[in-house]
């Protein structure tokens, strides 16, 4: 087990490595002068001399990239070229924002999903399974932005039943939970939509297996046999995709944020493209590569967790 | 019949308005046990889920009247139905593997139907479950209770599967065919501990089967089903000695025949000088031979550890000789695990070799050289255990005779049709159905059609791995016949490999017997069953359940629990040279020191 967290650990550094080093080598491709970029055309050549040197651009590329690596590594992604702040903590600052409205509606999204996948299974080819099968589809084919914008418009500007933006400036837990209600939501559907084909396919498959009849030859009522013996046995296929899923939800929560005005790495994001913040964008590429090798070691662990026959080496 | 634990009176089973039985009636006493013998299809297992109220829903529909304990059990609630369930009438099912939930602890999933059926719970729950795995007859049950059941081997899963069918005393308990998927030592063990625990209960037994030699051990009264009909019923004695039905004899036929003679004396192998065994043993009689291993070895790596590194070798097959002549059939038996399948595959490549050299029609196959692959692949062809899988559900059976020979170049156009045709009517199927795809056919034309596939290649050999074990008796008759008269006419050689006598009995010349990797005896079939001389080809035959209820309890089969030691074997470790014995004039057996 322990041997198993190493190597993986292991595996993620090397993946984060050559993440870095991809990087590394976008900007230097990328045409023109970083100096140049960063001071406008206007700049007059001392200074962009300058800078270069401060920069490090003088520096043979291996030089470079051996300090950009070993100052990377250390946390230190550089400052930003817009604000002069470090990449680091402009990008900690927000952090909490996004991994908060990305797990809300991961659950609300499992919570939701998988009883609504058993209850399809079980109901195969009748009208509960018609109608999550219909409901799953128009979630798998919305944009993330879509769903959002609508239930903006149904939820807070005709109902008035929820702030249009979710500020993060919340002073009360009660305010707080409703600033992110609707964003969750617009998240958590997608989420559901993935989460109940999986369950419901998964299901079926089990139900037809041996050990679920001798479940049922022992007296258990069908419906325990359908929520311990037989979703037990789901777990691992779901389990993947809520793994699989997280890393697409961390993107849509960019455009969710977006539209809701809620600050994280989406509105983050965004102002760093448009003011083409070069540090900033390679920053925030490391980070988001973290959060997948992170979310996939996760997976992984949880697998050994639902399946006693899964053994690490 | 007061003193029936259950009647069943005309009772039809259809699905989706077709029915499949077709008005079953009998009743088991307490206590005794009543066989429901038939093949697949003849609806034995559908009465057995129509008694349990497990037929599927909505789909399938009984009707007529099973009574027990007073009440016809298809006019109760699904409530109702739960509670007899698994508490009054019990279940075992035949797949030991797969009918255990593998996410619960072995512990948890028997806990369950006593807490259920008997309200126990807490620490006097904890000591009911140890009581039942004692009973059942599990080593260290406080350990293996918290344990998962891929942790078990087959013959323990079954075990735990009886623990949880008897362990609400039930008065019925329905066994469907639970030691088919079992080795014949373990079936022996598994159907002993059925028995001692039915006498200890005074439970009536419905056990469904399509073994006879099974029906000779355990049943009081038997029960022939075909096609949803009753052909036969009447009890055990009266059926074996006078069948009725021609269908009835042709089962009781089927089973093993020589096995189920009592050994003979045991014999003194002479030991051989030298101790080796001699050329001679596997150069047997007159012509040419056609299949030639000497010292075959596979191992598959055990690998461990924070790299990766081999830490052992799993011994698959060890150091095993053997040859077979033209037109000759040797049989390879042994248990699951003994490695007799990987000496097919080695032969074919399809399992890595560490040593020893393969021979075909004399010619040393070089595996490394491509031209030396094929000519092999051309000589030596395998039919498998699986008709459905082994062929392209999308390629008609005409393309799929074809294909091997257009790819070695055989015959082209209308010769190869030609061929194709030939080969069809060969195998007994109308070659006017070449165009049809496999899943038209039945189990067994669709292993005529595989026969036909590797008789395409002219083959010298043919590796039959289990190639008649998963069809029905009947069935398989008639495939070992086509296969004899095919030898017969072709002169083809068979290397069988199979855990089934019956059928070994009938079509091998010379059967050798492998135990974890080893040929421990080889020799000509008869004197082989006749005259075993190595101690586990005893054990293996005295577990071969007996032909007649008339022979019950004269012979004993030899049940030892004792482990073997474990194939996998330390780097580099080095197995003790052999020492042989004779026998007869070609009947071998490793003395054991």
């Amino acid at each position: 087990m322990l041997t198993f967290i190493l190597k993986r650990l292991g595996f993620a550094l090397i993946t984060l490595i050559c993440v870095l080093t991809l990087v590394f080598l976008v900007v230097r491709i990328l045409p023109g002068d970083p100096a140049l970029v960063i001071l406008g055309d206007q700049a007059s050549p001392d200074s962009v001399a300058a800078l270069r040197d401060r920069l490090g651009l003088n520096d043979p590329i291996l030089v470079q990239y051996a300090s950009f690596l070993g100052r990377a590594l250390q946390g230190d992604l550089g400052n930003s070229m817009v604000t002069g702040r470090p990449v680091t903590s402009e990008i900690l600052n927000v952090l909490p924002y996004t991994l908060e409205l990305t797990f809300a509606a991961l659950v609300l999204g499992t919570v939701l999903g998988v009883p609504a996948g058993v209850w399809a299974a079980v109901r195969r080819n009748r009208i509960p399974d018609y109608l999550m099968r219909l409901v799953s589809l128009i979630g798998l084919s919305l944009p993330a932005f879509v769903a959002a914008i609508i239930l903006m418009m149904v939820f807070a500007i005709h109902f008035g039943w929820f702030p249009v933006i979710s500020a993060g400036n919340a002073e009360t837990l009660t305010e707080r939970l409703r600033q992110m209600a609707l964003p969750t939501l617009a998240l958590a559907l997608i989420m559901m939509a993935y989460i109940t084909r999986v369950t419901r396919s998964a299901m079926l498959e089990v139900l037809s297996q041996d050990f679920v009849r001798t479940a049922r030859a022992k007296g258990v009522s069908p419906s325990r046999v359908v929520w311990t013996h037989a979703l037990g046995n789901c777990l691992i296929p779901i389990t993947t995709v809520v793994g699989l899923y997280l890393g697409i939800l961390i993107g849509n929560s960019v455009l969710t944020e977006i539209v809701f005005s809620r600050p994280g790495l989406g509105k983050l994001i965004l102002t760093a493209l448009t003011q083409r913040d070069y540090t900033l964008l390679q920053g925030m590429i490391v980070v988001y590569t973290l959060m997948v090798v992170v979310v996939n070691l996760a997976t992984d662990l949880t697998y050994g967790l639902l399946d006693p026959r899964i053994q690490y080496k | 019949m007061t003193d029936a634990a259950i009647s069943v009176r005309d009772l039809r089973v259809s699905f989706s308005g077709k029915e499949v039985v077709h008005g079953l009636s009998f009743d088991i006493p307490r206590g005794g046990t009543l066989a429901l013998v038939g093949e697949s299809g003849s609806g034995k297992s559908v009465t057995s889920l129509a008694i349990m109220g497990l037929l599927p829903q909505g789909i399938g529909r009984a009707t007529g009247e099973i009574l027990f304990g007073g009440r016809n059990l298809l006019g109760l609630s699904e409530r109702d139905m739960c509670r007899i369930r698994g508490g009054e009438i019990s279940m075992i099912f035949q797949e030991p593997m797969t009918s255990l939930n593998p996410v619960q602890r072995v512990g948890d999933q028997l806990a369950e139907v006593i807490r259920l059926h008997r309200g126990l719970s807490g620490a006097e729950l904890e000591e009911a479950v140890l009581e039942m795995m004692r009973k059942v007859r599990i080593p260290a049950p406080e350990k293996r209770l918290r344990q998962y059941p891929h942790t078990f081997s087959g013959g323990m899963r079954q075990r735990i599967m009886i623990a949880m069918a008897l362990a609400c005393s039930p008065s019925l308990i329905i066994a469907d065919e639970p030691t088919t998927a079992l080795d014949v030592t373990v079936q022996a063990q598994t159907l002993q501990l059925l028995k001692d625990l039915q006498q200890e209960t005074g439970a009536a037994v419905l056990f469904i089967t399509h073994d006879m030699g099974v029906v000779a051990e355990v049943a009081d009264e038997v029960l022939v089903m075909r096609h949803g009909k009753v052909i036969e019923h009447g009890a055990v004695h009266d059926v074996f000695s006078n069948p009725r039905d021609p269908y009835t004899a042709d089962l009781i036929r089927a089973a093993p025949t020589l096995a189920g003679a009592r050994p003979e004396a045991r014999p003194a192998p002479e030991p051989l000088p030298g101790g080796a065994l001699p050329a001679a043993a596997e150069a047997c009689g007159a012509g040419a031979t056609v299949l030639e291993v000497r010292d075959l070895k596979v191992r598959f790596p055990v690998h461990g550890g924070l790299l990766g590194r081999v830490q052992g070798n799993v011994h698959a097959v060890e150091k095993v000789s053997l040859s077979i002549a033209r037109g000759e059939t040797l049989g390879l038996v042994g248990e699951s695990g003994s490695g007799k399948s990987t000496i097919g595959k080695a032969i074919i490549d399809l399992a890595p070799r560490q040593g020893g050299e393969i021979r075909v029609a004399g010619q040393r196959i070089d595996y490394r050289d491509k031209a030396s692959l094929a000519a092999m692949r051309r000589k030596v062809q395998m039919i498998f255990q699986d008709p459905y899988g082994s062929l392209d559900a999308r390629q008609s059976v005409g393309s799929a005779i074809l294909e091997p020979m257009l790819v070695h170049g055989l015959a082209k156009g209308a010769e190869a049709q030609e061929r194709m045709a030939w080969l069809m009517e060969k195998v007994g199927l109308d070659p006017a159905r070449a165009g049809s795809l496999p899943h038209e056919f039945s189990g067994g034309q669709r292993q005529r059609i595989c026969i036909a596939r590797a008789l395409a290649m002219e083959p010298e050999l043919i590796i039959a791995d289990e190639a008649v074990s998963a069809l029905d008796v009947s069935i398989k008759g008639q495939i070992i016949d086509l296969m004899i008269g095919l030898q017969e006419e072709l002169g083809v050689s068979y290397l069988f490999v199979s855990h089934d006598m019956s059928a070994v009995e009938r079509i091998c010349d010379r059967v050798a017997v492998m135990y974890f990797g080893e040929i421990v005896e080889i020799g000509p079939t008869p004197e082989v069953i006749r005259q075993p001389g190595h101690p586990y080809t005893r054990r293996l035959l005295s577990a071969i359940p007996i032909t007649h209820p008339d022979q019950r309890g004269s012979r004993r089969p030899i049940l030892t629990e004792d482990k073997p030691s474990s194939p996998i074997k330390p780097v580099g470790f080095q197995s003790p040279p052999a020492q042989w014995g004779r026998l007869g004039s070609d009947h071998f057996v490793r003395c054991e020191a």
